[in-house]
């Protein structure tokens, strides 16, 4: 008969697309091979979430937000969509000469250049290696890209500094705060007055 | 003149000279104005901080709160906040980055009233040598180069490290000092005799005396004080670092004045029996070490290398 | 009551009486006090930042007469220990005038600590129920009760001894033989807990080693009676007390014995410091070398180590000790000696260099010394007094009328040629009982 025989087929085939769809969906855990670390190939279960590759952005898990405050724009720079949003992205790498010139990059200049940490089309968003845009306030994701060591310390208060209640609502102070980005480098301060030598202070 | 009567005259005129000099000794008593004198025999005659009922503590902290706006011509609070439950303050100290700047000596100075003149300052940045370490018989106390941090050099700024086993405490005779539940060793300045052995005992030279009438300019003086940290010290009594307890002791506590300043964020504060805190972390995870461990004073001023 | 209205009358009748040196003497004294007093007046208003004391000296000048004269008022124990337990007779004569100098040296510590701390008037806070003491976990509340206790005792006992005789009675036995074999432990303890309140101090190791409290028992008994020697040979000389030889004799031995151990126990801890040669050999270093430039110290320590080693063989060879002069001079020299060695010599180099390390050189400033000075003068003022009633009632010149309540005062001139007939003014139809 010829509906029979077209929906044989058909069935067969929605059966194996609902079964394929299901077994997709089950977060029953999956076994796969893998190289442990002194080298042996082991079976190892992985749930379906585990397995979903997490350099793709929508695969991402969502960052702590930590308390900053306001990072520490020079005057009236912030949005720089007020300006680049007329201008016709450049991406060649240059010296720039009409604006921005007071900026000398001492950063891993051989490396990179702005737009690699500048998103080039949005310029009100920082730019990740993994491609994702991040917002100035977040800026310690960019740096601890890099400087993971740092990044860690900071999270947990041992690196920078934190202002507010040591019991309560702290401030943690981004790297830019203390660490001009441009020029990292910590310039030599200087140094309040030695005490007065005992004895010779006039009494 | 006869033996008797000789000794009888005798006898007259060491009466006569007696009594001249008892009054003329009530006269010098009973001589400043009746409001002066009244503050200075309760001044006089208070009792230790920790013997004060609830009622008289707050007759001392009214009476210096009068006398200290009075003072300085400004609104002046003394308060006497005890100690949070579940607390015991730790610092740290990250030699990896203190620049020797000195900022944190002034923030202090500021903070807590210190006299200017004569200058008293709590905390003192020890200039140390890279390749001889820590060894305090080559710090350098006066240095005063152009711009910190030199090379060759890293600095230590040594405070009370608030001991755990003080032997401060041990030895004052008339317990004028001790250690405080949160771990904050305080002086009661009303009750100090100026002995100085506790001067003498600790081993870290955090404790000051004032030697002269402390010079505190009105305009500079911070008004939000602590009966036993930051009020101002009259003569003759030993002070020292209280880790702000006007400031931390606060709900929710504010960090200590120095530790706000530093501009390159080496120091670190919190309550070392939160598990959750940055001081426990750092103790925990980075090489920390203290000064004089061989005296076992256990102090709870933490130094460490954070890279 | 009138008696003792009677008896005060004619010791103040016996102080403001005398020959000329003795005015000279009391009116210099008295002088020195006024000046002491003004530089105390002059402290007590600018506070002691006046002294050349600070954070890193915080315990200068006045705290190391403070503990020289503590071991001086603690050897009076070496002229009771023969005197009475013993019942060696040569001694037991003049051992009041031991315990006199005892109370007088006690008062000279007490003046000094008082002038040394911040708030004189909250004294009150040290006494015990009525202030807080930090008894027993603080070393200088052990040394408050411990100075006091020493005190009374001393003053009980002398006052006692002296009263008794006065009223021409035999002092009784049962009363002050317990408190006077309680003196003894008591000596001993106003030493060894000044002694321990340095030990004590991990913070400065100068001080931290358990051979401090010997040494300091060793000086005191060189320094207190290389004093009452000359107090001794003074007042044989110049008044009718009789002090036979052989007591002097004895003292003096006891002296040197003290005196070598003395000595011992400093190289015992030179050798240590030098041979281990760790970062505590600094301050000995600052001593005895001079540290980094600084050597303010170094003539007087050496002075000090001259001095003691030169007495030390003056008392060990009978033939200087017998020798009047050799010996005055061997007394002297101890005097000088130990009061350096003990006094600057023990307290500064405890503080340089300090815990920083950081060296700040002391040397007393100009109201420290007249201070010093003045309670010196107060000390000597007040032994002068004591000895100028006491004496007389020892030589039984000063005692009660025959009428049982007026004084009767003999001999009213201070210092006597042994050998002369009675002066003009006395009476000659008066009794005079010899000591």
């Amino acid at each position: 008969m010829k509906t029979r025989s077209f929906t044989c087929p058909t069935l067969v085939l929605v059966a194996i697309l609902l079964f394929q769809f299901m077994s997709a969906t089950q977060s029953q855990a999956v076994r796969v091979k893998e190289f442990d670390r002194s080298g042996k190939l082991i079976v190892v279960e992985k749930t379906a979430a585990e397995l979903q590759p997490t350099y793709n952005i929508k695969n991402k898990l969502a960052e702590n937000i930590f308390p900053v405050p306001r990072p520490p724009f020079s005057e009236g720079i912030f949005p720089c969509s007020q300006c680049h949003s007329y201008m016709k992205p450049n991406p060649t790498r240059r010296t720039l000469t009409e604006y921005h010139t007071e900026i000398v990059l001492h950063h891993a200049e051989g490396q990179r250049w702005c737009t690699d940490c500048h998103n080039l089309v949005n310029r009100d968003k920082l730019r990740l290696v993994s491609g994702e845009l991040i917002n100035f306030t977040e800026s310690y994701r960019l740096c601890g890209q890099c400087h993971g060591d740092k990044f860690r310390d900071w999270k947990v208060g041992v690196h920078g500094k934190r202002t507010g209640y040591w019991n309560g609502d702290k401030q943690y102070l981004l790297c830019v705060h203390c660490h001009n980005p441009h020029d990292p480098k910590f310039k030599a301060l200087k140094p309040l007055p030695p005490p007065e030598r005992p004895g010779t202070a006039r009494h | 003149m006869s033996e008797i009567e000789k000794n009888e005259y005798v006898q007259h005129r060491s009466r006569r000279k007696f009594l001249k000099e008892m009054a003329a000794g009530i006269g010098l008593i009973a001589l400043p104005g009746k409001e002066a004198s009244a503050s200075m025999w309760e001044d006089f005659f208070q009792k230790h901080f920790r013997e004060l009922s609830k009622d008289e503590l707050k007759n001392v902290l009214a009476r210096l709160e009068k006398k200290y706006s009075k003072q300085f011509s400004k609104q002046v609070t003394v308060k006497a906040t005890p100690p949070i439950e579940g607390v015991r303050y730790g610092y740290a100290l990250d030699l990896s980055r203190c620049i020797g700047c000195r900022r944190c000596v002034y923030a202090c100075v500021k903070e807590n009233n210190q006299s200017r003149d004569p200058q008293i300052h709590w905390i003192r940045v020890l200039q140390m040598n890279k390749e001889k370490g820590v060894d305090l018989s080559q710090a350098e106390h006066y240095y005063n180069p152009e711009k910190v941090p030199e090379k060759g050099h890293f600095y230590m700024p040594v405070q009370c490290q608030q001991c755990e086993n003080p032997p401060c405490t041990k030895v004052c005779p008339v317990q004028a000092t001790w250690k405080e539940n949160d771990g904050i060793v305080v002086v009661d300045y009303n009750w100090c005799i100026g002995c100085r052995y506790c001067m003498a005992a600790c081993p870290y030279g955090a404790r000051h005396f004032n030697w002269g009438k402390p010079g505190l300019p009105a305009a500079e003086m911070n008004p939000d004080t602590h009966y036993l940290g930051n009020r101002p010290r009259p003569i003759g009594v030993v002070e020292k670092c209280t880790f702000c307890i006007q400031r931390t002791r606060e709900q929710p506590g504010r960090y200590p004045a120095c530790e706000e300043i530093c501009p390159v964020g080496a120091r670190k504060f919190g309550n070392l029996l939160d598990p959750e805190s940055e001081i426990r972390y750092l103790i925990e995870n980075k090489r920390v070490f203290i000064l004089k461990e061989e005296l076992n004073t256990q102090p709870k001023f933490f130094y460490f290398y954070a890279t | 009551m009138k008696n003792i209205w009677n008896f005060f009358a004619g010791t103040l009748v016996l102080v403001s009486k005398g020959s000329k040196a003795y005015y000279c003497w009391v009116l210099f004294l008295l002088i020195l006090m006024g000046i002491g007093a003004s530089a105390y007046i002059h402290q007590l208003n600018e506070g002691l930042i006046v002294s050349n004391m600070r954070d890193q000296v915080s315990w200068g000048f006045y705290i190391s007469n403070f503990t020289f004269m503590v071991g001086v008022a603690a050897a009076a124990v070496l002229l009771v220990i023969p005197a009475y337990v013993y019942e060696w007779g040569p001694i037991k004569e003049f051992a009041v005038l031991g315990e006199l100098l005892a109370v007088s040296a006690i008062v000279m510590c007490l003046l000094f600590v008082t002038v040394d701390i911040g708030h004189p008037e909250r004294f009150w806070h040290l006494i015990p129920k009525i202030g807080l003491l930090n008894f027993p976990q603080s070393l200088l509340a052990w040394d408050v009760v411990v100075l006091n206790t020493y005190l009374v005792l001393n003053l009980t006992i002398s006052i006692y001894i002296l009263y008794n005789i006065y009223y021409k009675r035999e002092p009784k036995h049962n009363f002050y033989t317990p408190l006077v074999l309680l003196s003894i432990p008591s000596a001993i303890s106003i030493h060894t807990v000044t002694a321990f309140l340095y030990n004590g101090l991990g913070a400065r190791p100068f001080w931290n080693s358990s051979i401090l409290v010997p040494r300091f028992l060793a000086s005191a008994f060189c320094s207190g009676p290389a004093f009452m020697l000359l107090i001794f040979l003074l007042v044989r000389k110049y008044t009718k007390f009789r002090i036979k030889d052989e007591a002097i004799q004895k003292v003096a031995e006891i002296m040197a014995y003290a005196m070598f151990i003395n000595l011992l126990l400093l190289g015992a801890e030179l050798f240590k410091e030098y041979y281990t040669d760790t970062i505590h050999l600094d301050s000995f270093q600052y001593l005895f070398q001079g540290l980094h430039g600084h050597s303010a110290l170094v003539p007087y320590i050496w002075t000090a180590m001259v001095f003691n080693v030169t007495a030390f063989f003056l008392f060990l060879v009978p033939a200087t000790r017998k020798n009047t002069m050799t010996l005055i001079i061997g007394c002297v020299l101890v005097f000088i000696g130990v009061y350096i060695e003990k006094g600057m010599g023990l307290v500064i180099p405890g503080f340089i260099p300090d815990t920083l390390h950081e060296i700040y050189e002391y040397a007393p400033s100009n109201t420290e010394l007249l201070l010093a000075m003045g309670i010196w003068a107060t000390g000597l003022f007040v032994y002068t007094m004591l000895l100028r009633v006491a004496i007389p009632i020892l030589n039984r010149d000063f005692h009660v009328a025959d009428d049982g309540v007026g004084s009767f005062i003999g001999d009213q001139l201070f210092l006597v040629q042994q050998k002369t007939e009675p002066l003009p003014n006395c009476n000659s139809s008066e009794q005079e009982y010899t000591a």
